[in-house]
């Protein structure tokens, strides 16, 4: 039955009703249709499918009820995927736990680190014991093990317990104007226009003055309307650095929506490396110094403000949960940094996190306990468009 | 398509995919809006300027802006000549008729012929703006509550409405619709484009240039890419520069009429200066 193929697109996610769906038969039976497959195709997608986004869920349906029919498009994702140019399957991109390796905690790490640096004269790469790049090591960068100290580089397994050098992350740049586009649309949603909120009537409504005027045979009777304002105010948090870094591009990409996006009453932006602590960074390189104590940021900015976490949450449990977990070697916090992210959200009550990692890996990517410790505390949301409006929709609602 | 005398199948001036005559050729056959996004620069406005011509009628084009109301384009009451005219005693002020003014839908729906409507950046105005049309837009009728009339469309128009993407559409209005996305053009089809607006360019500078031009478009810093307008105005700028084919890759000239933000020159001078082998650029 050819309506099998509209429940199949619904459950593809493509959001269609009967509407469409009584178009697309009247299309067919008013002939419009030309005789091959791809007439067909085009035909469909454009009765049916509203935007740009979801043509991929329909080329996905599509191939799925015609596979056995001769067509172009019933190539599996996967295989698109190998063709896009190699990039790693998700199996690849997480780690496996391997439940017999040795689990250091931080003190350990950092005595390795200084032990190590005494033995090594040389360089190295590769292996599993020196300090080098590449291998199974859990000092030194670029490296696959779960849980290391990472000594400069990029993290390859997003692990790396100590970020042992000066930091050179590039500031958050515009790279997909698409993405940051799609952002922008979604944050214009964040807004809640004073003339829905308690106002007076302080502006001159012009029209409505000449309409009541001319109907008062041109003697003046002013009309005025409340003003339309966007009364939000949020408050971004970002996580920047370290296992951040593979997502510059998106973190960058709704960065730099939100600095466009002039609609907010106002905008506060901080860093935090990979936890809050006592304090929040001004830039995002994390530079000691360049800070305002959290303590202070609780106290000046009012609960209306609405917070926007953006974090990948990954981290050792040690970093959330246990005093001293600070990862930047030489800031000791006496409190864990889940109790500054308690203090957070009991200020305000209108909080939302954002997660760069694909929400159906929560569960199981690296970090997952840290993920699920906040994800008890915040209502999280995937970082991609879907993600952020749902989360958007969340921070409007009053609760 | 049985109707061959409303049969769009691009024009002269305008190089239409399959995909986007199939979505055309449906919007008219179903009497629907047909609802066009896409990059900037990818022609969504030309779009109906080559529906008019290839078919023969009348372009309306309603440009919206963001102040627009939905009602601006229905009708304008002027109320005030009105009242001039009752306090100096010109014309007869009875009749209302007089101080109702149509607006582009109002046009469109009063034309003597079937005419393309175009609403252009729909997502210009205020949210609540494609809603205010919904009814309008599907019965192709509207009241006019000064002179308690209906006007009713005569010849159901051809309504094109393009967006930019700025703002969501709301789904009641996008159910409505049929959609078409389009994409930027390959560069085959940027050949045709270009041969359409450029009869003679020569086709070792045309190579040179189209193959700059999708290396430029690849570097993923760039704040803007460059649109086709902006190559159309480059290969113009070319010719007139005289530019030597072999120096188009390596030295860029006219730098500035492709891209139209600072970073994004800088960004451009730096991997020249840098060296940086062209293809290998990739961050």
């Amino acid at each position: 039955m050819f309506i099998e193929f509209f429940y199949l697109l619904r459950q593809h996610q493509v959001k269609i009703s009967i509407k469409e769906w009584l178009d697309l038969i009247k299309a067919l039976d008013g002939g419009l249709c030309g005789p091959g497959l791809l007439d067909f195709y085009h035909l469909c997608r454009s009765i049916l499918v509203k935007s740009e986004v979801d043509y991929d869920k329909f080329d996905l349906a599509f191939a799925e009820y015609f596979n056995d029919l001769e067509s172009p498009f019933d190539i599996p994702e996967e295989v698109w995927k190998w063709l896009n140019g190699g990039e790693k399957s998700k199996e690849e991109l997480y780690d496996k736990i391997d439940p017999n390796a040795p689990r250091y905690q931080l003190e350990e790490l950092k005595q390795m680190l200084e032990q190590r640096l005494e033995e090594q004269r040389s360089c190295h790469r590769g292996g599993n014991y020196w300090i080098g790049t590449g291998g199974t090591s859990v000092l030194g960068h670029g490296g696959y093990a779960e849980q290391g100290i990472r000594v400069g580089g990029e993290s390859r397994y997003r692990s790396a317990l100590q970020v042992a050098n000066s930091r050179a992350f590039r500031d958050f740049r515009q790279d997909n104007i698409i993405d940051t586009r799609q952002f922008q649309v979604a944050l214009r949603k964040l807004r809640q226009y004073s003339a829905t909120v308690e106002a007076q009537r302080t502006e001159l409504d012009v029209d409505g003055t000449i309409r009541e005027t001319t109907d008062n045979g041109g003697f003046l009777k002013l009309v005025f309307e409340k003003p339309r304002k966007n009364t939000v105010k949020l408050l971004l948090l970002f996580d920047s650095d370290g296992s951040m870094l593979r997502y510059s591009k998106l973190c960058s990409a709704l960065f730099q929506a939100v600095h466009k996006a002039n609609h907010f009453s106002d905008l506060k932006v901080y860093y935090f490396h990979n936890c809050i602590y006592e304090h929040l960074y001004t830039t995002p390189y994390c530079i000691r110094g360049e800070w305002e104590s959290t303590e202070k940021i609780l106290n000046t900015l009012g609960s209306e403000y609405r917070v926007i976490f953006i974090g990948d949450g990954a981290m050792s449990p040690t970093e959330l949960l246990r005093p001293g977990g600070n990862c930047i070697i030489g800031l000791y916090n006496e409190l864990p940094g889940i109790y500054w992210l308690q203090r957070i959200r009991d200020k305000y009550p209108h909080h939302i996190w954002l997660n760069p990692i694909e929400e159906s890996d929560w569960d199981y990517a690296f970090g997952h306990m840290t993920i699920g410790a906040i994800r008890e505390l915040f209502p999280m949301y995937e970082l991609s468009l879907e993600g952020i409006e749902k989360g958007i929709k969340k921070l409007l609602v009053n609760r | 398509m049985k109707d061959s005398m409303n049969c769009f199948k691009g024009s002269q001036a305008y190089v239409a995919g399959p995909e986007l005559m199939y979505a055309v050729n449906v919007a008219i056959a179903l009497e629907k809006p047909l609802l066009i996004k896409g990059e900037p620069g990818t022609g969504k406005t030309m779009l109906a300027e080559a529906i008019a011509d290839a078919l023969g009628k009348e372009l309306i084009i309603w440009s919206i802006k963001s102040t627009t109301k939905a009602k601006d384009g229905l009708y304008v009451y002027d109320t005030v000549q009105r009242l001039y005219d009752s306090q100096f005693q010109e014309g007869d002020v009875a009749d209302i008729k007089k101080y109702i003014h149509m607006g582009k839908l109002g046009e469109a729906f009063t034309a003597e012929a079937q005419p393309v409507l175009l609403i252009d950046e729909i997502d210009k105005a205020d949210l609540e703006f494609p809603n205010d049309l919904l009814w309008e837009l599907d019965r192709m009728e509207f009241y006019i509550h000064e002179t308690k009339e209906t006007v009713r469309a005569k010849y159901r128009p051809i309504v094109i409405i393009t967006s930019n993407a700025e703002k969501e559409l709301p789904d009641a209005f996008l159910r409505r619709c049929i959609f078409h996305y389009i994409a930027f053009p390959d560069s085959d089809t940027m050949r045709k484009i270009i041969a359409v607006h450029y009869e003679n360019v020569e086709k070792k500078l045309l190579d040179q240039v189209i193959e700059t031009f999708y290396w430029l478009r690849d570097i993923k810093e760039l704040q803007k890419k460059p649109g086709t307008s902006e190559l159309l105005d480059w290969i113009r700028a070319l010719e007139l520069g005289g530019v030597k084919v072999e120096r188009i890759h390596d030295e860029l000239p006219f730098l500035g009429v492709l891209l139209k933000k600072n970073q994004d020159f800088d960004v451009v001078c730096e991997i020249k200066e840098k060296g940086y082998s062209k293809k290998g650029w990739r961050v």
